[in-house]
């Protein structure tokens, strides 16, 4: 470091003790310099670290910097019709017109507008935002600037936020490694860069290895390069689980209610996919409702919508129940010709009311953007949210099931129809809000996928055949059978990816779920005993 | 089902056809039509209102590839109880088949003039054929194919099936999974079968020209021709002894598994020879309608078969074609005078058919003539419906 601060002479020295007295004086120097004294105090400025200098100096870089000619005050001043407003650059504020013969413009020329855009580069460095100072930490850690130095070497020092700090001096080690002549430097930021297993730092590694430089320079390189391809592959298997995971939730949500009405019921329900849709649109109504009327609350829409589609989805599960289903109690095959043709007027009543193109669903603005783990590991949060609120709608199912007083006559009703009817049971009731629940599950299925997907009424069809595999996968009449066979279809579909593209890796899976079901007619998890058989 | 209890023992020849009245009607129907729908179209003048038109000629002549696929659908659902989801795969590789064979028949009439390879290949950068399309320049071979591949499909996946007992809604599924993945798969350019587009431009099938009037004409004489042959194959085969234990297997598997019976050779076997016929209707749709694409794999495609065998009457084989032609007739019919209302109409007969008419037309008129001796009235058919839902009701 000590070399290249040499090399650096004037620049560095002009760091060292910066004042916030020396950005006024520096700023007023400019009235009367010549470009010579307009470089010093442009260095200084910059180095100040005042939270005004990036302003003053972005009005400079665009002509915008004057003094007044009477007191050589410097102003910002902005040409609004015939007059100028003019603001103080030392507080930001406005302190009115002015004509233009009673200032003057100071002069910028192209060597000074190269030196302003390098040392506004760096200066945001110094930036109150976190993320804005990651930005520009990457940014010169792509131009390699050799003048960035300095205000790096100050940001590190000053740096609070761990995450950011990482990347100074990554960008730091990466212009020593880049720039600098003495062997020793390079290798202390090989050894640097090797903690950071990024594919930014991999590429810069790689030219590093394959280029003209001193065999032991070359070596170390090759040597940081192997480990960091072995941990950008372990972390890259980490996103694919994630996505995977991503992946399987969807499926969770999408086949839950399935699970519940053809696992419990035995109701091959081919409008299941048309009742997620449903919960899809109805996400968009509440949103709709609240853009026009409460548009500060949008964010919470979401929370509406879930209840709401739930019960959307869930009366016309109910209706489909007493309307068409228990007149085919008994004839599966029957009962899956007759959905079928429900799902066929439920697309065609959607597109007649909404229109066969997508409809417009925003993600909340705590449901977007990014965490990033590490090197190249992005979780979104959306995909993060999805995942949870799969697991809380399974759990809350197995507790409504096995808790309360409903869940006890549901699972009565379909162990032993005739005996729970003769214990009171009413098991027609029980029958349609059965129905109703897992088509209710199907409707919040819906506000989930709403947020990742396009909705529109075909919307349905792209679950209906994953969501059967998962169920018979998994294994009917088990819920946990049905999360395990979402996982794992989710995982092995993101691990097959890279290697085969998104159509041949679904293709192996379906063709594997075929052979599977051959093997195990009944599921990962099949249930026992005489309820096989019916 | 009826003419099928009635069935005598012992016979030979094709005395299987001389009990058999409503199939008698339907092959007499068939063979009027396939002759003197030529002379109504050919030899009357087109000032005459007796002239058909061509565009009705291939309307109907689409209509009877489709009645074959419900007739092969009926085979194994009506007889064996088998539900197949994915019955449209086998008519699309027949399709394909056929597509394949008349893409060779362009040569170097394409739009690039490529003699070698056909254009959809020349657009890839294929320099040659890939190794599945050898042979299909004869045509032989390609009807061969026709047959021969959606079989070695069914009697794979069936093998895999039937083997372990895989049936009833399970095997539905899967069916639907298979359909789904072929779609899959033959969207994609790799696969070499022209991607998005299919194959499409056929020009001519054995030399003669796709367009005249006289080829339309042809085509839909060989649909009739392959309906009537299909329908005496699989009356034939139900009819059999073969055909009473594939009717026992319907109605009680596990029982004709008991008494030794070899479940799973009977449902491959019938299984096999119904996506054979699929393969056929796929054939002769395909020079009928110019093209033949993925989209023929669809999942939703292949259960709208399965609504043409409920609507005739399932079971009856005669039925089958009957719901085939008449369904399809509805929704060139439907999507031609009010397209918005044809996926209502579509839904609204699955639901209605499967809880009112169970058994179809053919079911309900015989059901209906059985009571009714002589003509009867339209009341005593409301009637009828009426009970059957209150049977309904009650029973639910």
């Amino acid at each position: 470091m000590l070399v290249l601060a040499i090399l650096l002479g004037g620049i560095t020295a002009a760091t060292t003790g910066a004042q916030a007295g020396e950005f006024e004086d520096a700023l007023a120097s400019l009235a009367k310099a010549k470009t010579k004294g307009k470089i010093a105090a442009i260095n200084v400025i910059a180095a100040s670290g005042d939270e005004r200098a990036a302003d003053a100096l972005t009005a400079f870089l665009g002509g915008n910097l004057y003094f007044r000619k009477a007191d050589k005050k410097i102003l910002v001043a902005e040409k609004s019709g015939a007059v100028y407003v003019l603001t103080d650059p030392l507080t930001s504020k406005e302190i009115g017109q002015s004509k233009k013969s009673k200032i003057k413009k100071i002069r910028v020329n192209n060597r000074l507008r190269k030196l302003l855009r390098g040392v506004l580069g760096g200066l945001t460095l110094l930036a109150k935002d976190p993320d804005k100072r990651r930005a520009a930490a990457d940014a010169v850690f792509k131009s390699r600037a050799l003048s960035a130095i300095p205000v790096l070497e100050q940001a590190i020092e000053r740096e609070q936020v761990a995450g950011v700090k990482e990347r100074l001096v990554m960008a730091r080690a990466a212009i020593a490694l880049d720039k600098s002549n003495i062997e020793a430097e390079r290798l202390a930021a090989i050894a640097t860069l090797a903690a950071f297993a990024v594919p930014e730092v991999r590429s810069l590694l790689g030219s590093i290895a394959n280029s003209k430089a001193s065999e032991a320079v070359r070596a170390a390189a090759a040597n940081a390069l192997v480990d960091i391809e072995s941990r950008l592959a372990f972390w890259n298997g980490v996103g694919n689980v994630f996505q995977g995971i991503s992946l399987g939730s969807v499926l969770l949500l999408a086949a839950v209610g399935l699970a519940i009405t053809f696992g419990v019921m035995g109701v091959i329900n081919m409008a299941h996919g048309e009742l997620v849709m449903i919960g899809a649109y109805t996400t968009f109504m509440v949103q709709e409702v609240f853009r026009n009327y409460f548009p500060e609350a949008f964010d919470w829409s979401i929370l509406v919508a879930i209840p709401a589609a739930f019960l959307v989805a869930g009366a016309f599960g109910i209706a489909i129940e007493r309307g068409v289903i228990r007149y085919l109690y008994g004839r599966p095959l029957e009962t899956l010709l007759a959905t079928w043709g429900l799902s066929l007027i439920l697309q065609q009543l959607m597109r007649t009311i909404f229109g066969p193109t997508n409809q417009e669903v925003g993600n909340p603005s705590w449901m977007s953007g990014a965490v990033e783990v590490t090197g190249g590991l992005v979780l979104t949060y959306n995909r993060m949210w999805i995942i949870a609120f799969s697991l809380m709608v399974l759990i809350s199912l197995v507790i409504v099931l096995k808790k309360t007083a409903f869940g006890l006559q549901m699972r009565a009703v379909t162990q032993n129809r005739a005996m729970a009817s003769s214990m009171g049971i009413r098991t027609g009731l029980i029958d349609a809000l059965t129905f109703g629940l897992g088509s209710g599950i199907a409707g919040m299925a819906g506000v989930a996928i709403s947020q990742i997907d396009n909705v529109s009424p075909n919307l349905g069809q792209n679950y209906i055949i994953d969501s059967f595999m998962v169920v018979v996968f998994g294994g009917v009449g088990n819920l946990w059978g049905t999360l395990v066979g979402a996982f794992s279809l989710g995982i092995v579909n993101k691990f097959m990816e890279p290697f085969t593209g998104t159509v041949l890796a679904k293709i192996f899976v379906l063709v594997a779920i075929i052979l599977f079901i051959q093997k195990r007619p009944r599921g990962l998890f099949a249930l026992k005993g005489r309820a096989v058989e019916n | 089902m009826a003419s099928n209890m009635l069935a005598p023992e012992n016979r030979s020849g094709f005395a299987f056809l001389l009990t058999d009245t409503g199939g008698k009607v339907m092959l007499a129907i068939l063979l009027f039509a396939v002759i003197i729908v030529p002379v109504f179209n050919l030899w009357v003048p087109e000032t005459s209102p007796f002239h058909l038109s061509t565009f009705f000629v291939g309307l109907f002549g689409k209509y009877l590839t489709f009645a074959l696929l419900a007739l092969s659908v009926d085979l194994i659902w009506g007889y064996c109880g088998i539900l197949s989801l994915g019955h449209g795969a086998f008519f699309a590789l027949g399709g394909y088949a056929m597509g394949m064979y008349m893409m060779r028949q362009i040569g170097d009439r394409g739009v690039y003039g490529n003699p070698n390879v056909p254009d959809f290949m020349v657009f890839l950068n294929w320099p040659e054929l890939p190794w599945y399309w050898y042979g299909f320049d004869n045509f032989g071979f390609a009807m061969l194919m026709v047959i021969v591949v959606p079989g070695i499909l069914a009697f794979v996946f069936g093998w895999f099936a039937f083997r372990s007992r895989v049936s009833g809604v399970y095997l539905s599924i899967i069916t639907q999974a298979l359909t789904y993945a072929m779609m899959l798969a033959f969207f994609r350019n790799d696969m070499g079968f022209g991607g998005n587009n299919g194959l499409t431009d056929f020009k001519d099938l054995l030399g003669f020209n796709l367009a005249t009037d006289g080829m339309r004409i042809t085509l839909f004489m060989l649909s009739g021709v392959a309906v009537a042959l299909g329908y005496v194959l699989c009356r034939y085969i139900v009819s059999s002894k073969l055909g009473r234990v594939l009717v026992a297997i319907r109605d009680s598997e596990s029982r004709t598994r008991f008494m030794g019976y070899r479940v799973e050779y009977y449902q491959l076997f019938v299984f096999t020879i119904s996506a054979m016929l699929a393969g056929v209707a796929g054939a002769l749709y395909v020079p009928q309608v110019g093209i033949i694409n993925p989209s023929e794999f669809l999942p939703a495609n292949s259960i709208e078969i399965v609504i043409w065998v409920a609507i005739g009457g399932r079971g009856s084989l005669y039925g089958a074609v009957l719901g085939g032609v008449l369904v399809n007739y509805a929704k060139s019919y439907l999507t031609g005078a009010f397209p918005e209302v044809w996926l209502y109409a579509l839904g609204a007969l699955f639901i209605f058919s499967t809880i009112f008419f169970p058994k179809g037309i053919v079911g309900s008129v015989t059901a209906f003539n059985v009571k009714h001796s002589v003509g009867g009235s339209i009341a005593g058919l409301l009637q009828r419906i009426v009970n059957r839902m209150r049977q309904n009701l009650k029973g639910a």
